[in-house]
């Protein structure tokens, strides 16, 4: 039994059969990748597992609870946190309100108002917030704007305001598309260590071979909409399967 | 103090001091100059500065934090007009009921707008709200006659109840005997000063809202709001659901708008349905904008700048450019006066949108940007965001770039 069950998923669109019986099963604690060349169904797989996408057949259970048909900030008050292709940051605030707004949501979803309330009197949040940022190594940018942040710190940033709120499942949706190779190297020691620290499950979508070997503990290949292989990273790299339909070799 | 970090206190108290001298700083030339008629102290005038800034702050909670451009504030403008005309006729002249009926009142109305409008944004949502908006006027202006007095306007008769009227009491709007028309006139060289009760109530209601809008500004539902606005995808994968704060927000806003509309029937007793009209709910859009949506000070001057110009610009007429242009050749003079006369009398609406457009070009964060820069120039800091940076060593201050 694993934090996040994908049982015989399908999805159509039209006459494209985007997801074909998906099953997935993805085990506490793990870092997951999915894998799979273009038009794959990774992208439809990520948005069906945080309910974006209703499937046609098939359930989504994540801890028990089907995700299915919840809203996204219903789905966050489950414990899923979500990182994006392009990372999705309140530009208009400074690194620190970043911060804060995840500091502010409680677990539950309850509507925290304070409308009189200043927000230096939010003492323990404040803490919260400057300790996580000191984590992803952003504190001495707290008061910058954060539109006009990198690529990488836009990236870590998000990272941060998703993991302040301690998800349970964290989904990253190509964490370093656009980088730069340092900054994909940052990303990776960055994941890593949040991995180790943490105990936290995430399940990584990506291109880049590079960050899928050096982070996953076990691949899903998926081709056509339908997982190939699932295995550890070992064994894909020499799966004949593999080859063939994704690293583009002919099989030996 | 309040509540306020240092620097906010000393922002409100220069606030305070502001308004509470308007009476003298607006009347900077004498009596007899040839000046005196750009002079703005006088009740009326300052009163209007005042409600409509009221109007402009609480637009400005929900425009300026969430992004979310109503279109139908006017409504609630009406709304409050006529419930405290109501007061008028059911109780007495006392404005104080009247003035809590009306904030309740468009309070409710707005949550009813609000929550069928805010299940859209963007222009859908504007186009929601106008659609109300402009519903109520033609309710206020046909149907709804018993309640609102039609094209006539809502007034006070003198067979209405009265309930609450003594023999002594006042025959004019009053907050418990201070009658809102009466000034006391001060002379001082050739200078003069008109302090009239209605401004200084106006005066001190609209600074205890200043104070609540720079208390929601800073508090942690104002930094949501900004959220909203800026990335609504992050705000619901960080388990928020912008909703009941939007709604929350348009709530504030409309109870903004209601009390300034009541405390125009308080300063003239009279209701109409014009007041509803969607033009109205534009000059409010215009007077945040033109100020600098989003900022503290900005509506409030956007707000005067556009009654300042409805009020003063209005007047001038062609004797008056006649009179300033008389040193020149005759001909000249004509040509001169007949190149303003478009832009001067009926036409200072002509003037006010060049302005306007002037200001949305050249100044996208309106006139606060504008004093910003000149403030910039004669300081030689530069810009804010470099100073900012600079700072990091400091213990944070999270809420000091909103101005």
């Amino acid at each position: 039994m694993g934090i996040l069950e994908v049982s015989n998923v399908n999805k159509r669109f039209g006459g494209l059969q985007a997801l074909g019986n998906v099953n997935l099963d993805i085990a506490q604690g793990t870092v997951h990748a999915i894998i799979g060349p273009n038009g794959a169904g990774k992208s439809t797989l990520l948005n069906v597992l945080v309910g974006k996408l209703i499937p046609d057949t098939g359930t989504v259970l994540f801890d028990g609870v089907s995700v299915l048909g919840r809203k996204p900030y219903e789905i966050n008050q489950l414990g899923i946190s979500r990182v994006f292709q392009t990372p999705e940051i309140f530009g208009d605030l400074t690194v620190f309100e970043n911060m804060l707004i995840p500091c502010f949501a409680k677990r539950d979803g309850s509507f925290r108002l304070h409308a009189l309330e200043s927000i230096a009197a939010e003492k323990g949040l404040i803490e919260l917030a400057e300790h996580m940022l000191t984590e992803v190594n952003m504190i001495d940018k707290r008061h910058m704007t954060a539109s006009s942040l990198s690529r990488g710190d836009k990236r870590r940033l998000e990272m941060a305001m998703c993991l302040v709120q301690e998800p349970k499942l964290l989904l990253l949706d190509e964490p370093t598309a656009g980088m730069a190779r340092a900054d994909t190297n940052n990303t990776i020691d960055l994941l890593n260590q949040i991995h180790d620290s943490r105990e936290i499950t995430m399940v990584i979508i990506e291109h880049d071979m590079h960050v899928v070997f050096s982070l996953a503990k076990r691949i899903t290949v998926l081709a056509q909409g339908t997982p190939l292989v699932e295995d550890t990273p070992e064994n894909i790299k020499g799966h004949p399967k593999v080859k063939e339909a994704y690293l583009g070799e002919a099989a030996a | 103090m309040l509540g306020l970090s240092k620097k906010d206190t000393t922002f409100l108290l220069i606030v305070i001091f502001l308004t509470l001298a308007t009476p003298i700083l607006l009347q900077p030339f004498p009596e007899n100059s040839a000046l005196a008629q750009f002079n703005a102290g006088y009740p009326d005038l300052m009163q209007r500065f005042a409600i409509y800034g009221i109007f402009a702050i609480g637009f400005n909670i929900l425009f300026g934090l969430t992004g979310y451009l109503s279109f139908g504030h006017a409504a609630f403008l009406g709304v409050g007009s006529y419930s405290v005309v109501w007061m008028y006729k059911l109780l007495s002249y006392n404005v104080l009921p009247g003035l809590i009926l009306a904030v309740i009142m468009s309070a409710l109305f707005a949550l009813l707008i609000g929550f069928i409008s805010l299940r859209r944004s963007g222009i859908y949502f504007s186009i929601l709200t106008l659609a109300f908006a402009q519903m109520s006027f033609n309710l206020a202006y046909s149907v709804l006659t018993p309640l609102t007095n039609g094209e006539t306007g809502l007034q006070v008769y003198t067979n209405d109840p009265q309930v609450l009227m003594g023999p002594g009491s006042p025959s004019s709007p009053h907050f418990f005997g201070i009658v809102m028309n009466e000034s006391a006139k001060v002379d001082i060289g050739g200078w003069q000063f008109t302090f009239s009760n209605g401004y200084y109530f106006c005066a001190i209601i609209a600074i205890i809202v200043f104070y609540l809008s720079l208390r929601i500004f800073r508090s942690p539902f104002g930094i949501m709001l900004r959220a909203i606005k800026t990335n609504q995808t992050r705000m619901s994968y960080t388990g928020l659901n912008s909703r009941p704060y939007t709604l929350a927000a348009f709530v504030i806003s409309g109870m903004y708008a209601g009390l300034a509309g009541g405390l125009l029937a308080s300063m003239d007793p009279l209701a109409g349905a014009e007041r509803m009209q969607w033009t109205a709910s534009g000059e409010v859009v215009l007077m945040t904008i033109l100020g600098g949506a989003g900022t503290l000070m900005g509506p409030v001057l956007g707000a005067g700048f556009i009654k300042y110009f409805e009020n003063i610009f209005s007047k001038i007429n062609d004797n008056i450019l006649h009179t300033w242009f008389s040193a020149l050749p005759d001909g000249l003079e004509d040509a001169l006066v007949f190149m303003l006369h478009p832009f001067i009398g009926k036409g200072w609406n002509l003037t006010l949108g060049l302005l306007f457009m002037l200001v949305v070009i050249f100044l996208p964060g309106g006139l606060i940007e504008g004093g910003n820069r000149i403030w910039g120039l004669i300081t030689g800091k530069g810009r804010k965001s470099k100073r900012a940076v600079k700072d990091n060593d400091h213990h944070p201050k999270p809420s000091a770039h909103v101005n």
